[in-house]
């Protein structure tokens, strides 16, 4: 505890949660994927491919089967700017938050842009995926997205 | 969290209640599938304990147990929390208890949880200070389990002075002191 000047004591107290979860057939391919660069989709019954993928059609609730693989690069459908950083973000600068449209997916994907600022970003940009330098098979492999021309 | 508590088997599932029909994927190329993920999650406070269990605190970096009484009431609490629980009074006199004390309940501790926790099986124990109304959590070591008793004599055993703060974690553990027992009797209510 830290003990300043005879006051009250006060000290960090962290309430933890360790939970360790199975992630299921769809979950664990596009994590797979993910370790090995690669992004996975999944094909609903429309014939739109969701990603990242569900295990379950969103319109009828009909279990999803074709997993189909999409690029690393998309578009921005939506964003915001993060000017104020806290703890456990992906990037420790201001960002963006973005929906991201993988080129081949029909939905977008919620993810971080490294970008120089708000200027930087525009609904309709173009961006890559700029993988972690070691990857295990979770979300954060995508360590975040960059604007492709290299503009951040 | 030991390594053994973080494999448990979460939950599980009676074979053919549930099924997800097989995926077809790309070939990935990967051997290992990943199947399972761990998340911790956290949320991070800052923890003020209040005026009278900071006074406890500060004894005990002293290697003093410092307990509390209202004017009305003989009974001293350890930890205080600032009034009787019992009438609502504050607790105006400091009085130091133990550091010797007594076994007034326990238990063996099979699975273990916890940064510190020591190799189960282990004892835990309410440990009935010296002069105090109420009993202190604490693990008992250096004592085979089978002869762990109510009424058992024990002592704090502190971690090296260099090393004392403002903390419960200053008492590594209690050991037992060659006393004799104190009749059960003696300790009703002083849970």
């Amino acid at each position: 505890m830290s003990d300043e000047q005879g006051g009250l004591l006060e000290a960090p107290l962290a309430i933890e949660y360790p939970f360790n979860r199975t992630t299921g057939p769809v979950i664990g391919a596009f994590l797979t994927g993910l370790r090995n660069e690669r992004v996975l989709g999944i094909r609903d019954t429309q014939g739109r491919v969701v990603c990242p993928p569900v295990e379950y059609d969103p319109q009828t609730g009909e279990p999803l089967t074709e997993m189909v693989e999409i690029g690393t690069e998309g578009t921005i459908t939506s964003w915001s700017w993060v000017a104020n950083v806290r703890e456990g973000q992906p990037l420790d600068r201001p960002h963006a938050l973005a929906f991201i449209r993988l080129d081949g997916a029909d939905t977008s994907m919620l993810h971080a842009v490294d970008a120089s600022g708000p200027d930087a970003v525009n609904t309709g940009a173009r961006v890559r995926i700029r993988w972690a330098p070691e990857r295990e098979g979770l979300i954060t492999d995508i360590a975040c997205f960059e604007l492709v021309g290299g503009a951040a | 969290m030991s390594p053994a508590d973080n494999d448990r088997v979460i939950s599980t599932m009676p074979t053919g209640l549930w099924e997800q029909p097989a995926i077809s994927t790309p070939d990935l190329g990967d051997e290992e599938p990943v199947q399972r993920l761990r998340l911790p999650a956290s949320m991070v406070y800052r923890y003020n304990p209040g005026q009278a269990p900071t006074r406890y605190l500060r004894g005990l970096a002293q290697k003093k147990i410092l307990g509390e009484r209202s004017a009305s009431n003989p009974d001293v609490y350890v930890p205080s929390r600032g009034m009787n629980p019992t009438e609502g009074t504050p607790t105006s006199e400091q009085v130091e208890v133990g550091p010797k004390g007594t076994i007034s309940s326990f238990c063996v501790v099979h699975i273990g949880f916890g940064v510190n926790a020591p190799p189960t099986p282990f004892v835990s124990a309410l440990i009935l200070p010296d002069g105090a109304a109420v009993s202190l959590y604490g693990t008992l070591l250096e004592v085979p389990i089978e002869e762990v008793r109510i009424g058992m004599r024990v002592e704090p055993v502190w971690v090296p002075d260099d090393q004392l703060t403002t903390s419960s974690e200053n008492i590594t553990h209690w050991r037992p002191i060659d006393e004799p027992d104190v009749p059960a009797e003696q300790l009703k209510g002083h849970m």
